[in-house]
């Protein structure tokens, strides 16, 4: 059928199937891959286009419903060669993260601000309600969409004045205009396409029937037999999770065969119709199931079902808490956690030569590369890896999930072959949080100075390791919280089980734990008469003292300060609650404040990251830059930190981001650690650059540099000096960095960070007490950071963050198989997280570049601990179980009415 | 791939729904159960039938065209008597499902957590079915059979949603129970609509939704409240035993104790609402 409609202004005929949606039409045929896919369902609204001036779901129009009618994209709202007023405030207010729902952010608002260009913040959240973010916690889009009609300037810092500026991100005209492209945006025409069949079971063991009709059918039917070696995974020497299942699968969701053939054709194959034949047997869900006596074994080399088990050992908790004065004690729970990034697992790989090339959305190129390799047998230099526009990590594009499985079919049928995942095929195969169960117990003395603590924490960490080793380490080192305690004996391990395989996720374990070391504090302090905020600030790690771990804080610990600034917020918001709970009525007020410390990198391992810049003799100045930015703004304050470290200004440098044929390996995006470690490569590659500058201009450190097309002027007091580029040939600067950090021995003493970023975060809250619902009112978020590169993007971190510590405490529970969606599995939506203060503290760490540390994960970690704290303060309910969904709150809530007549 | 036919005129329709083919409007049920699979049988695009969008008064009430969707619903002129259901239509998804939902389409998916039914179960609606061999008219209470399931029978389409005109002035709302703000699936609602005629309850018509396989009026309360002063007591009316039409169960978003108990105080709320 052929369909003729207006797009964008413009005259547009489309033919083909009517029952396509609008957004497959849009996307592969119109070019308009601004438009995003996040769902297919209608939950997410990253699809979000304009249908005759209102906006709709494209992912739910059916082109033959367009005949006649008007559809405006993304694409239609820059003027030309000018952003529309919209995408402008947009790009000043740092509004998009990773871009991914910024075109539906943009669309929604447009239909919005059309009709009002001065709307109030509830129209704002009516208007943007259907549209799900998961990087910035809304703030800066709400503040965009309302103040578009007043202009922010755009500062573009002299050379020297980059770091500390807000400037717009680097790659923010290509996000608000839709350009960017992500995963699933660029997948060449000729692309054969993968499906993959995926286990209906969590525990079976299977055989496949006759494949050859299928074979005949399609290009290829991969199996486990197909890949070279079948095993991957983060750490060296635990490659457990097979690419393809070899007859038995672990966990519900788990890949078994993949469809290699034309796109219409894979997806046209139903599950029912491939020979698989099942033998169920009866799951372990949960530890309890995995620790007990008779329980079969996950992983046949894995006895107990262990995976890991360690501790932290510092004088002797057990015999302190006798002489405590007060003690506090509980187990806390939590659920499998969804990462939810707005854009699913795509990707496409092409085999050029003896080299396969593979372009996939990753937080980690480089680990790509060795694991690809490993899987397929080559040689780390044979892959190369060109990271897409990420949409969205938070940890789960950590770990491998399309790349191998079209870089072998790719390396087979010498054809390019992509592979993008479904909304529930991204939920259900993908790593998740550690469920944790942590039995904590802490006590102080009379002058409510913490003593002795005592923290167990029991990770779920499903079917294979992932990165399941890394948070059983992590949380003993910050299980008792960001306090001084001279008697400590934490421990973490984690078991398999026939759940999703748990991984990285945003603070690895450490959030779980917080919730726990955070309930404890509040406890001691209602016990001991102290108000809670004060309790933390007299137990906060300052500089010059030990930790568990035997390290002594030789800067930059800058809790006592965070809850300095927290202070009068926390006082106002008290008098608050007691004046509006005086009046009575179904609902209560509460405040609640939770703490943090999170050590920046990886745990006593090397984590080293090499940046390069280069100067032209043309004249460009250009950083190569491994780091990925998933969203987070890596990019642009790589840039800053460069542009100031060289002496010339941002806006010259041109940018290579990711590509490991044209950057060199600068680590992971995870732990908190590109702005600390990867800014420091960056920090001291740009020295280098103007060390050999100053070297050929023979000047002072202190002159200026000027760079016009190939001339490089040099001012050195009086005297200048003018280098031309042409002749005086390329020039490049390196930087390398890695962490100081020590092994821990047996009872966890060494160093196993070279610096810790520490938070205090202050949450108001109301309780509908007869229906157990919570609103959060506002959060405050104080912050060490110690230098803020850029307050804009390290804003939207910690709003990002609170936002998903927000899902944490009270909405986000995965359950395989229930929630694989995204409206059974629920995120914050911008009707659901308030006004977020951010308060930058500066205490300056000495290692980091210009004094910084990182923020990506500390956001998160103590939002929860402040609404579970707050929701307490409001009912008396101290949650032991999150998320706090309302039945559990009511039911709660009922249970201590009950003991209190 | 399956035909598509997309016809102007309802005759047009009915004749095309004499063989089996899927019917299609505003979409947000037909592509949400079609994620990752190609869209292979007949189907059946309704929305660009005219007669079968849009609001009009009749002599005995209003005629709700069955694909209008819940935006056109909400900006409708229309008596305080659909304040209930236009509260539904702002609690439908986010503002993309309302712009192309359409009020129909949330009775024939028959869902349990249907944001429409209970709203419409208070205006005492009735749905306007045809087919190739005539029409029918169904009490909304007789047309939802089960979860999933409508009295509606091979050939027949929704035509329209029939509201009559209470005799006595009418005030209505819903309230709805979710655990976050916007794109919610209920986890408990309820909808009234109270004809007050000198100052008491003259008539009351009280539904429930996501607390049973279909949503369900509660005909003791609605006895209880007629003849009571309409004032604040109204609440006070409200009995733990009105809800025995209710069954409801434990799922990712409640446990079923929950859930009765929330419903009797969201009953309260509406009621103090009504009269405030």
């Amino acid at each position: 059928m052929k369909v003729a409609f207006t797009l964008n202004g413009t005259v547009a005929e489309w033919e083909g199937a009517p029952v396509t949606r609008l957004v497959a039409a849009l996307r592969d045929d119109l070019g308009c891959t601004g438009t995003k896919i996040g769902c297919d369902a209608g939950d997410c609204g990253a699809c979000t286009v304009l249908l005759d001036g209102r906006q709709v779901c494209s992912c739910l129009v059916a082109m033959g419903q367009v005949e006649g009618r008007t559809v405006e994209t993304v694409e239609g709202l820059a003027l030309p060669e000018m952003l529309a007023a919209l995408q402008a405030s947009f790009l000043a207010h740092g509004a998009a993260q990773c871009g991914i729902c910024t075109p539906g952010m943009l669309i929604a608002a447009e239909e919005l601000v059309r009709r009002t260009v001065r709307p109030t913040r509830a129209e704002v959240e009516d208007f943007l309600g259907g549209v799900l973010c998961r990087c910035t916690g809304y703030s800066k889009i709400v503040d965009a969409v309302m103040e578009v009609t007043s202009p922010v300037g755009e500062p573009d810092p002299a050379a020297g004045e980059a770091v500390g500026a807000r400037l717009s991100r680097v790659d923010g005209i290509a996000k608000v205009t839709g350009r960017d492209a992500f995963g699933a945006d660029a997948i060449p025409a000729d692309a054969l396409w993968i499906r993959v069949v995926r286990s209906p079971h969590a525990r079976a063991r299977f055989t496949l029937g006759d494949l050859g009709p299928l074979q005949k059918r399609l290009a290829a039917v991969l199996t486990a037999g197909d890949v070279p070696f079948n095993g991957f995974g983060i750490y060296p020497d635990i490659k457990d999770q097979p690419v393809l299942a070899d007859g038995l699968v672990r966990y519900r969701g788990e890949a078994v065969v993949a469809l290699v053939g034309a796109r219409a054709e894979v997806l046209a194959i139903r599950d029912e119709e491939v020979p698989i034949v099942w033998a169920p047997e009866p799951p372990l869900f949960g530890v309890d199931a995995a620790i007990a006596p008779d329980a079969p074994l996950v992983q046949a080399d894995r006895p107990r079902n262990l995976l890991l088990e360690g501790g932290v050992k510092r004088g002797d908790a057990g015999a302190a808490f006798a002489d405590c004065a007060a003690v506090a004690e509980g187990v806390f729970e939590t659920a499998f956690v969804e990462h939810a990034y707005i854009e699913p697992e795509a990707g496409w790989a092409e085999r050029v030569g003896d080299r396969i090339e593979i372009h996939v959305t990753t937080q980690t190129p480089y680990m790509d590369r060795d694991e690809v390799a490993n899987v397929m047998r080559l040689r780390p230099e044979a892959v190369r890896i060109v990271p897409t526009a990420c949409g969205g990590g938070f940890g789960g594009k950590l770990d491998l999930s399309v790349q191998p499985l079209v870089g072998i079919a790719a390396w087979k049928l010498g054809r390019p072959v992509a592979c993008v995942y479904t909304r529930p095929e991204s939920m259900a195969a993908s790593t998740k949080r550690h469920p944790a169960r942590v039995a904590a117990k802490f006590g102080c003395d009379v002058d409510g100075k913490l003593v002795a603590c005592d923290v167990r924490a029991t990770f779920d960490t499903g079917a294979y390791a992932s990165w399941g080793p890394t948070v059983a380490n992590r949380v003993p080192v910050h299980a008792m919280g960001p306090y001084a305690v001279p008697n400590v004996r934490t421990w973490g391990e984690a078991f398999f089980t026939n759940g999703p395989p748990a991984g990285a996720f945003r603070g690895f374990g450490v959030p779980q734990a917080a919730i726990a070391h955070e309930a404890m504090m509040d406890e001691l302090a209602d016990a001991m008469g102290i108000d809670r905020l004060e309790f933390r600030h007299r137990n906060a790690l300052r500089v010059g003292d030990t930790t568990a771990t035997g390290q002594v804080l030789a800067h930059s610990a800058g809790l006592a300060q965070c809850l300095d600034a927290l202070r009068p917020a926390w006082r106002e918001a008290q008098e608050k609650a007691a004046a509006f709970n005086a009046k009575g009525g179904t609902h209560r007020r509460g405040v609640g404040v939770g703490c943090m410390w999170y050590g920046i990198g990886n745990t006593s391992m090397s984590n080293p990251s090499r940046m390069r810049i280069g100067l032209s003799p043309a004249g460009s100045l250009t950083l190569y830059n491994g780091a990925v930015d998933i969203g987070q703004g890596s990019n642009t304050i790589m840039v800053q930190i460069a542009a100031d470290a060289v002496g010339l200004p941002a806006s010259q440098f041109a940018l290579v981001a990711g590509d490991t044929d044209l950057t060199t390996d600068a680590g992971k995006t995870s732990a908190s650690r590109q702005t600390f470690v990867s800014g420091k490569a960056a920090e001291k590659a740009g020295q280098d650059l103007r060390q050999q500058i100053l070297r050929l201009a023979n000047a002072g450190p202190d002159a200026c540099l000027s760079l016009e097309g190939a001339k490089l002027t040099v001012r050195d007091g009086a005297e200048v000096r003018t280098i031309d580029l042409a002749t005086a040939g390329p020039l490049m600067g390196e930087g390398v960095f890695d962490p100081p950090t020590t092994p821990l021995d047996a009872d966890g003493q060494g160093v196993p960070y070279a610096t810790y970023a520490f938070a205090a975060q202050m949450a108001e809250v109301e309780v509908d007490i007869e229906l157990g619902t919570v609103k959060v009112l506002r959060i405050v978020a104080a912050h060490d950071v110690g230098k803020a590169i850029n307050p804009t993007l390290v804003e939207g971190q910690i709003q990002g963050g609170v936002a998903q510590g927000l899902g944490l405490a009270l909405m986000e529970e995965y359950l395989p198989g229930r929630t694989e969606n995204l409206h059974d599995y629920l995120i914050p939506t911008v009707g659901d997280v308030p006004e977020i203060e951010c308060l930058l503290i500066e205490d300056r760490e000495p290692l980091g570049p210009s004094g910084a540390k990182g923020v990506g994960e500390p956001g998160l970690v103590p939002t929860a601990p402040a609404i579970l704290g707050a929701i307490h303060h409001a009912t008396g309910v101290r949650a032991r179980r999150v998320p706090l969904l309302p039945h559990r709150l009511r039911e709660a809530i009922v249970q201590l009415k009950g003991k209190t007549p | 791939m399956g035909d598509y036919l997309r016809p102007r005129d309802l005759d047009e329709a009915l004749q095309a729904l004499t063989r089996p083919c899927t019917v299609l409007a505003g979409g947000t049920d037909f592509y949400p159960a079609r994620v990752g699979r190609l869209v292979t049988e007949d189907v059946l695009d309704i929305a660009g039938i005219a007669i079968l969008r849009g609001i009009s008064e009749t002599p005995t009430g209003w005629r709700l065209g069955a694909t209008t969707t819940w935006s056109e619903l909400v900006e409708a002129e229309l008596p305080p008597l659909f304040d209930g259901l236009k509260q539904a239509g702002r609690e439908v998804g986010g503002r993309q499902i309302q712009n192309a939902g359409t009020l129909a389409g949330n009775l024939c998916n028959a869902s349990p957590a249907a944001d429409g039914v209970p709203a419409l179960l208070a205006l005492d609606a009735e749905i306007e079915i045809a087919s190739f061999a005539g029409s029918r008219r169904l009490a909304l209470a007789e047309f939802i059979t089960g979860v999933r399931k409508t009295a509606l029978l091979s050939g027949e389409l929704v035509v329209a949603i029939h509201v009559p005109r209470p005799p006595h002035v009418a005030r209505a709302g819903f309230l709805k129970l979710g655990a976050r703000r916007y794109l919610v699936i209920s986890i408990a609602m309820a909808s009234a609509v109270i004809e007050v005629a000198e100052g008491g309850v003259a008539a009351a018509r009280i539904a429930v939704g996501a607390c049973s396989p279909v949503a369900q009026r509660l005909p003791a309360l609605e006895a209880a409240l007629v003849g009571a002063a309409f004032d604040g007591s109204l609440a006070d009316r409200v009995e733990p035993t009105h809800l025995a039409p209710l069954s409801p169960i434990d799922d990712v978003r409640g446990s079923a104790s929950y859930r009765g108990e929330a419903v009797l105080t969201l009953l309260r709320r509406l009621l103090s609402g009504l009269v405030s």
